[in-house]
This record gives C-alpha cells, structure tokens and sequence, in this order.
C-alpha cells in the first residue's frame, strides 16, 4: 500500500504526464472494448468513410501500403486513420474508463481463467470484425500468431536457456510436413496420397492431431540434435543445429514421396482464425505456465550457471534437454498452422531467410519475457508486411532498427519480465487525480 | 557410524596428483576444519566430494551410500550442500527464486504439471516458497527476497548462499571459504551464523577457512593438506603446535 502513495504523490512531467493525464487509469478491458468498438465503426462505416476522404477503398493495414505506393493519398490516410482508430478507441476507453474499472474489479475477484476468457473472447470478436473485411488481413493476421509462437518456442531456447539455436526452421519444416501428411494422407484428394482414407468431416476435428503429432516429431528431432550438443557447452549448439537446419532441408528435397523440392500442396483450410487463435493462446498460456514455475525458472539457472545449478540439486541436462524439446514442440505446431495457412509448402521456405526472421523477432523483442516475444514478433511480422512495396529497402530499414534496438537495449525491447495475466488485467486507479 | 567417510581418496589431474591417499571421517553433528596454503587441493577435495570431478581412486561413502559415479546433483539431493569460494549466484534471478531453485529435486510435480499449470504444482509452488522465505529470514535476508541476487551486498549474497544451500536439505555441508573477503566485524557474524545452522539443522559441517581464529573457535577438529597429502590432523590446539603445520605455513626454522 505504501508503495503505491509514494508513486502518486511522484510528479511527471513533460510527454508522460500529458499521456498519462490522456490515457492513464484505463484498464485492459476498456482498452480492448474501445478497440472493439473502433472495429466496428469501420465494419460498417469504413466504406463510407473511405469514399468521403478521397480513398480508393479501405486502407487494409494502416494504411501504410496506400501511402507508401500513392504518396498524395497521405492525408485521406491520416484523416480515416484518426477518423477510424485514434479518435473512437480514445473516446471509448475515456468514456468507459469507470464502467470498466468496476467490470475489472469484478472479474478481479473471480478466479483468473474467467477474466482471461473474457478478455480474449473480446479481443478475438475484435479481430474477427477487424479480418471480415479483407482477405489480406486475415492472411497477415494468421501468420503474425504463428510468428508469435515461432518466437516464443525460440525465446525459450535462446532466451531462458540461454543457448543460441538455429535449428527453428528445420523444426517448423518437421512439423509442417508431418502434420501435412497426415491431413493429406487422410483427409484430402491429392496428387501424392490419392484419395481420402477417412470421411472429410472428421477433419477438422482431427486436425488438432494432427499439429501435436507434427509437434512431437519436431521433438524428436530436437532430441536428435540435444543428445550429442548438450554435453558441452558453448558454440556447438549454434553448428549442429544449423547443420540440422540444412540436413531436415535436403532430406525434404531428395523424399519423391513428400513431393521433393516442388513440395507439398492442396491442404485443407483448417488454418481458420478461431483455430489459430486458439492453439496461439494455448501455446502462449503453456509456455508462460512453464517459464514462471521453479522446474522452468531451472533453465535460467541454467544459463546464468550451469555449475551452481548442479550442485542446487538441479538436474541439468534433463532440463535443458526437456527446454529444447518443448521449444521444438511448438515450432514444429507454428509450421503444421503455417503449412495449412498457406496450403502449400515446399524446402524453400524454410531455410536461413526463415531462420533471420524469427532471430530478428526474438532479439527485437526481448530475450528472456513472453510479452517481449509478443511484441517483436507482431512489430517485426506488421512493419515487414508493411513496408512490402519498399521491396528490397525493407531489408535496409529492419536491421538498421534491430541495430537500434541492440545499441540502446541490449537484450531487446521488453526483456527480464515476468508475464503475469492476472496483473495484466488488474483495474487501474487514476493516479493524476489524485495529487 | 560415520555420516561422511571417505577412504583413501587420490585424484589426478593428467599427470598431476592433486589429491594423494585422502582420508576423512565426519560423525554426526561434528564440525570439520581443512587449512592448508593456497593450491594445496582443498577445493579439489569438495569437487571430488561433490561430485564435480570422479576421483581416480578411493571410496566416498554420505550415510551408507557409495557416491561414486553419480551425478553431482545427484550427490546433492542425497544431502550433500555446499557453498562456493567464489559466490556462485545466478545473475538474473531473485533472491527468493535462489532458494526456490535449490528445491528443485523435492518438486513433487512432474513437468506436465509445469506446463499445465496444475493443482499440484501451485500447491507445491506455495509450499517451497514459504520454506524459502523461512529459510530467508534464519538468515537475516528476508527483506531482499525480491530483489536481484547480484545486487546485494557482499556480506547478504554470502548469507544467501549458506541459505540456499540449506534448503537443500543437507546432512553433510561443504563450506569453502565462507568468510573470504570479509571485515573482521562480517566475520563474527558469520561465526554465529555457522553456529546456528550447525545447532538449528543438526548438520556436519566441513569447511575450508584461511582464517585460523575462525576455524579455531569452530572447529573441533582440523585437517592440515600440503599439496594433496593430509600432514596433520587433530584438535586445533594440537594442530597450532604441531612442527609440520608451522613449517608449511612460515617455513623452516633455520637452525644454525
């Protein structure tokens, strides 16, 4: 309680005063109600409102790809970017900042599981209004969640272990391939397996299957890799898992069976947004579960000393086999969503480009925290979507903001935190009043 | 019967005899002294003891059970504690997650229930918390439990290390040098603070300590190591008189 007055009576000043006075003492839930709410006004209203400032249609992600293709749309961007966004979510969590805070208290009182589904369920009616509207979105939407546990599997190798794998693509692959096997061999029509084995309506219940099966023989591989490398430590992680990454790649290539280098095609669209949603959640849920209990706290004594953990009774080398494995889980359940995203995958896409765009996302965003992994990879996923007119300086401008991001903050934006749901969605007291 | 007893300890390291024809035997509840100058092999022995390094010859029995060839956490789960000379802390945790970390092989949760998050895990994570914190304020670093270990003072990182070696749960604690670097004023709280833990604990404490005063106001009996090889031992009266340990201290008297 003391903690808290000391912080009231604190004086701000300057930029974080004003925003705070602007924005401050709204809690989450209000936040995502007004998002919602600004959704919806472009649900219905956005064609109306795109027509009258002069745009061709509705600008689909921020407008960036507008502006930076027709530079003279600039200002209709703006106008329908404040009309549309800024505006309404200001104006909806200021005017519900007091019907929130009591809606945060009450779901404050009641057990964390509740409040968390209710967040989300609003946070998904959001994205569902927010996709409806191009197939684009949708599309870009689907692969920034699988880029989130792309990154979060990775971070909790390279973050909370502290060993620096490069292996995540080959991961992905393995588990791309094996879930798409399975959908294909009993599911779908196709040029490699033939017919359907079982009847196609149970395939989507089956599909959940098959991710987890992709998953474990990702871990599977993990262990292939873990077994000869963690008995040392040091740089010879980083060799053989890239060297793992380029075996899975050819083994890929020269397998007639799974369609060699012309890969594999004609997935079914299981991928949908409530599917994808739901196994990001789950893999965001699982992992922080694990990251804040003791036995996975066990892999940061790990990397800080592995010698010390040792002699704390920490059996070293089954934690951090386990780490890895777990990490190769969800990157081989990222690459089963991916591949039934983009109903079609081939070698190509995994290999060392893959590989730098998932590393950029972890060290953008913060080693060691899931709302870092969060962060980088929604920043690093939108801003590479959308500077895609930019066409090759897009890869000038996103590693000279990585080497920003490493000369200011060393292990990434939002790094060393603790990622704790109930905190999150605490209600907020309005401190400035108060002074 | 013996809680430690070790038989005819010798290690090499290559063509290096580090330890040479090691004996110890520590009864319950006893106090253990090891002195000897720099590079004599006294840490090596805790390493042998602990499982760091596999002896090349000898026998090291902890209550009955060989502990040759296991692991060291192993070793330590059996009821072997021990502290570092060289503070062993782990940088980014808390000091609370120091001591909770030296609970990990009394989880009785699997890691399914970590990821899940089950019933049994917040039950258990509850549980080590409170005997951490307990464990924290036995030794007066209470109200650091959550800051970063590494930001503490000296004389408090060495606190928590004796605390997060004790929840362990050991029989036997190895000490290697628990007052280095210390004032002479830290160095009489440190005495009482061993005093304690032996009382409070019921451990066998073996240590190594430069510092004589303290090892002879602990102690009940020393053992003097001169490169790899025990010269002496006995009460620490017998040892600070006895001709070897005076010569492999200040050397030899010169008689002419």
């Amino acid at each position: 309680m003391e903690e808290q007055n000391t912080k009231v009576q604190q004086p701000k000043k300057g930029f974080r005063a004003w925003l705070q006075k602007l924005v401050g003492g709204i809690p989450l839930i209000g936040w995502l109600l007004a998002i919602f709410g600004a959704v919806l006004i472009e649900y219905f209203l956005g064609d109306l409102i795109s027509y009258y400032l002069g745009l061709p249609k509705i600008p689909v992600l921020f407008g960036f790809l507008t502006v930076l293709k027709k530079p003279l749309l600039m200002p209709g961007t703006t106008g329908y970017l404040t009309l549309v966004y800024v505006l309404p979510i200001l104006l909806i969590a200021k005017s519900l900042r007091k019907p929130a805070n009591k809606l945060a208290a009450f779901l404050d009182k009641g057990p964390v599981s509740v409040g968390a589904v209710i967040h989300l369920g609003l946070f998904y009616g959001a994205m569902h209004f927010w996709t409806d509207l191009s197939d684009y979105r949708l599309l870009v939407l689907k692969l920034t969640m699988i880029a989130i546990m792309l990154t979060l599997s990775i971070n909790v190798i390279n973050g909370y272990m502290g060993e620096f794998s490069c292996s995540h693509p080959g991961f992905m692959a393995l588990g791309a391939y094996g879930a798409s096997t399975i959908t294909l061999l009993l599911f779908a029509n196709d040029k490699l397996f033939g017919d359907a084995l079982l009847p196609e309506a149970l395939g989507l219940y089956f599909f959940p299957l098959a991710l987890i099966a992709g998953g474990l023989i990702a871990a599977l591989g993990a262990l292939v890799i873990a077994i000869p490398s963690f008995r040392t430590r040091g740089d010879y992680l980083a060799i053989i898992s890239l060297s793992f990454l380029f075996i899975v790649k050819s083994l890929i290539e020269n397998l007639e069976f799974i369609g060699g280098p012309r890969g594999m095609s004609s997935q079914p669209n299981y991928s949908n947004l409530p599917m994808v949603f739901t196994v990001m959640v789950l893999c965001i849920w699982i992992i922080n579960n694990f990251v804040r209990s003791t036995m996975g706290k066990a892999l940061n004594a790990v990397r800080d000393n592995e010698l010390a953990a040792e002699v704390m009774t920490v059996n070293t080398r089954k934690t951090k086999i386990i780490a890895f494995m777990f990490g190769a889980f969800w990157a081989g359940v990222a690459g089963g969503l991916f591949a039934h995203v983009l109903r079609y995958v081939n070698p190509g896409s995994f290999g060392i480009q893959r590989l730098a765009e998932i590393l950029a996302m972890v060290y953008f965003g913060g080693l060691n925290s899931v709302t870092g992994s969060i962060v980088g990879a929604v920043s690093i996923s939108i801003l590479s979507e959308a500077l895609r007119p930019l066409a090759i300086y897009k890869w000038i401008i996103i590693p000279l903001l990585l080497i920003l991001v490493m000369l200011f903050r060393p292990w990434g934006l939002i790094s060393f935190t603790e990622f704790n749901p109930k905190e999150l969605m605490k209600p907020k007291k309005k401190r400035i009043e108060e002074q | 019967m013996a809680l430690l007893r070790v038989d005819n300890m010798t290690h090499y390291f290559g063509g290096l005899r580090a330890v040479h024809n090691y004996n110890l035997i520590l009864e319950p509840g006893h106090i253990v002294g090891l002195i000897g100058p720099n590079g004599a092999g006294k840490t090596t022995i805790f390493n042998l003891l602990s499982g760091i390094h596999t002896p090349t010859e000898g026998n090291i029995e902890l209550d009955g059970h060989n502990l040759i060839g296991h692991q060291p956490h192993k070793i330590a789960s059996m009821g072997l504690g021990r502290t570092f000379q060289n503070l062993l802390l782990w940088r980014h945790m808390t000091v609370l997650e120091h001591v909770k970390m030296a609970c990990y092989s009394q989880l009785e949760y699997g890691v399914l229930g970590a990821f899940f998050g089950s019933r049994r895990c917040h039950k258990e994570e509850k549980r080590i918390t409170s005997k951490a914190m307990h464990l924290l304020e036995t030794f007066n670093a209470a109200q650091f439990s959550s800051q970063l270990a590494v930001s503490l003072p000296y004389g408090a990182q060495r606190r928590l290390e004796m605390a997060r070696a004790m929840a362990t749960n050991p029989k036997v604690l190895l000490l290697d040098e628990p007052t280095a670097g210390m004032t002479p004023d830290e160095l009489n709280r440190m005495i009482t603070i061993i005093r304690k833990v032996h009382q409070d604990f019921d451990v066998a404490i073996f240590m190594i300590e430069h510092r004589l005063k303290f090892v002879m106001d602990l102690c009940e009996r020393i053992q003097t190591l001169v490169f790899g090889e025990v010269i002496a031992e006995g009460t620490p009266d017998e040892i600070k008189n006895n001709p070897h340990v005076i010569e492999a201290y200040l050397g030899k008297e010169d008689v002419t």
